[in-house]
């Protein structure tokens, strides 16, 4: 196949893509540990709360969540901006505004699976950490979170997956992503389904993998598999 | 916030949801039909048959479908062959392109999920179809698929939801669905949080119908699970038969 020297603009979104997919997943694993705390705590509105975040987000459009949050995230903070004082033109960063998108969109899945993961762990894993006299957090980050981890990871690799295909729609707000560099390439080559090939080789190459990563932190996180008695 | 546009823009939207749902219905149908061969293939005990369909489903549901739409509408008219056959009137539109699109990609996604009701069907029910010497093509059609349809639909009612949150990609290349509306009124209007707060509330309500639909299917093709025997309370006692008595004694 012949790039025609184009090769390099690929190389760079494949970079950005990576970028992209690898801080929103950070982000959004924090949000998901947010919201599946929410809604399991006591406390009724912040149960409803996640509950209203899970159910808007998971029933919206990503591609209008990345548009929402750029355009709409830019009038917004022009506005605040005005009331400082400041009414010059202000551009929220693509890249933030993907990051934001995205994030909150692999919030709302991970909050569920996160919750179905603490759902399924015994009440007697808390209670017993507490009679050794463990404190709550504590008790949450020594006991919880690595048995948690290791039952949600199945449901975590798949939403990664979605993720690093819906990276490709912050193209539309501008970032130059592999998406987009594969569609400047072509404007000049007049090649798409060369360029949009490549592209795509590449996606598929990116969730194998990942795919490979999640199966290997799946039997990392596993004590069993690695010979130990648990 | 201001929204005076609403009452000027709304059939826009309205105009948007009727071509979102026509999107969806119509590749929702053509995916279907190529599900199905392509679930029946996957089950093959022939790994040379599994080959073809695993190769495909294994593209669509591995790239982006924004590229997928992109390889379909700019791709194709790289080739002059495509350009010239009596194909190109229809491919050059964005609206079949998009519904091409839509289709091979949901007919990946379903495919694997009937692919793993028909897994789930009891072997049972099956050898016993083969005992009472039906033919392949009569067991897949009497047995096998109603049993996998009523599997495979929850999953298929949160692929449709899915499906539904992929044609907003449609808008890319200038479909005007709820999305594309949606970025045309604010290109009149500059009010963009107004817009795609209505834009995705429209999305959301039909999902929710989606929901309740397919909890009516689902309630319907699954009714043996709820089935209640209604005996009647004269009925000499000699005649109930144990089974049937311990029913009646539950409900």
């Amino acid at each position: 196949m012949d790039l025609q020297g184009y090769g390099h603009l690929l190389v760079d979104g494949t970079w950005v893509t990576i970028q992209l997919a690898l801080v929103s997943l950070v982000v959004g694993l924090i949000i998901g540990l947010l919201g599946a705390a929410a809604k399991l705590s006591d406390f009724k509105p912040a149960r409803w709360l996640a509950t209203a975040y899970t159910t808007l987000i998971r029933g919206i459009p990503e591609l209008l969540l990345v548009l929402g949050i750029y355009y709409g995230g830019t009038e917004l903070l022009m506005s605040i901006a005005s009331l400082f004082g400041y009414d010059e033109y202000i551009e929220i960063n693509a890249f933030a505004a993907g990051v934001a998108a995205l994030a909150i969109a692999f919030g709302a899945y991970a909050t569920e699976v996160f919750r179905a993961a603490m759902v399924e762990l015994p009440k007697g894993q808390w209670e017993s950490a507490y009679a050794l006299g463990m404190s709550r957090p504590k008790t949450f980050i020594r006991i919880i979170l690595p048995q948690v981890w290791r039952l949600a990871l199945p449901g975590l690799g798949n939403l990664f997956q979605v993720l690093l295909k819906d990276t490709a729609l912050v193209s539309v707000v501008g970032l130059e992503d592999l998406v987009r560099q594969a569609n400047m390439a072509t404007g000049s080559t007049q090649e798409p389904f060369t360029f949009f090939m490549v592209a795509a080789l590449i996606y598929l190459g990116l969730t194998f993998l990942s795919t490979l990563a999640t199966g290997w932190m799946e039997r990392a996180s596993n004590p069993s598999s690695k010979g130990v008695r648990v | 916030m201001s929204w005076d546009w609403l009452a000027d823009y709304y059939p826009r939207l309205l105009d948007g949801a009727l071509v979102t749902l026509e999107l969806i219905f119509l590749s929702g149908l053509i995916g279907m039909i190529l599900a199905v061969p392509l679930a029946l293939m996957r089950t093959s005990e022939s790994a040379f048959v599994r080959a073809l369909p695993y190769g495909y489903i294994y593209f669509f549901r591995g790239t982006p479908l924004l590229i997928q739409i992109f390889l379909i509408y700019y791709g194709l008219s790289q080739f002059e062959a495509v350009r010239e056959s009596f194909l190109w009137p229809v491919l050059k539109q964005p609206y079949w392109c998009a519904i091409i699109a839509f289709s091979l990609n949901t007919a990946a996604y379903s495919a694997e999920l009937i692919r793993g009701a028909i897994q789930a069907i009891p072997k049972g029910e099956l050898e016993a179809a083969q005992a009472l010497g039906m033919s392949k093509p009569m067991m897949i059609r009497r047995i096998t698929l109603p049993r996998a349809f009523g599997i495979v639909l929850p999953a298929y009612g949160n692929e449709l939801i899915l499906m539904l949150k992929g044609s907003a990609l449609a808008s890319t290349i200038t479909m005007m669905d709820i999305t594309g509306a949606a970025q045309a009124i604010i290109a009149r209007t500059y009010t963009p949080n107004e817009v795609f707060i209505v834009a995705g509330l429209m999305y959301l309500a039909i999902s929710v119908c989606f929901i309740g639909i397919f909890r009516l299917i689902e309630k319907r093709l699954n009714r043996y699970q709820t089935y209640k025997v209604e005996i009647p309370k004269d009925i000499d006692p000699l005649l109930r038969d144990e089974h049937i008595d311990g029913e009646f004694k539950k409900t």
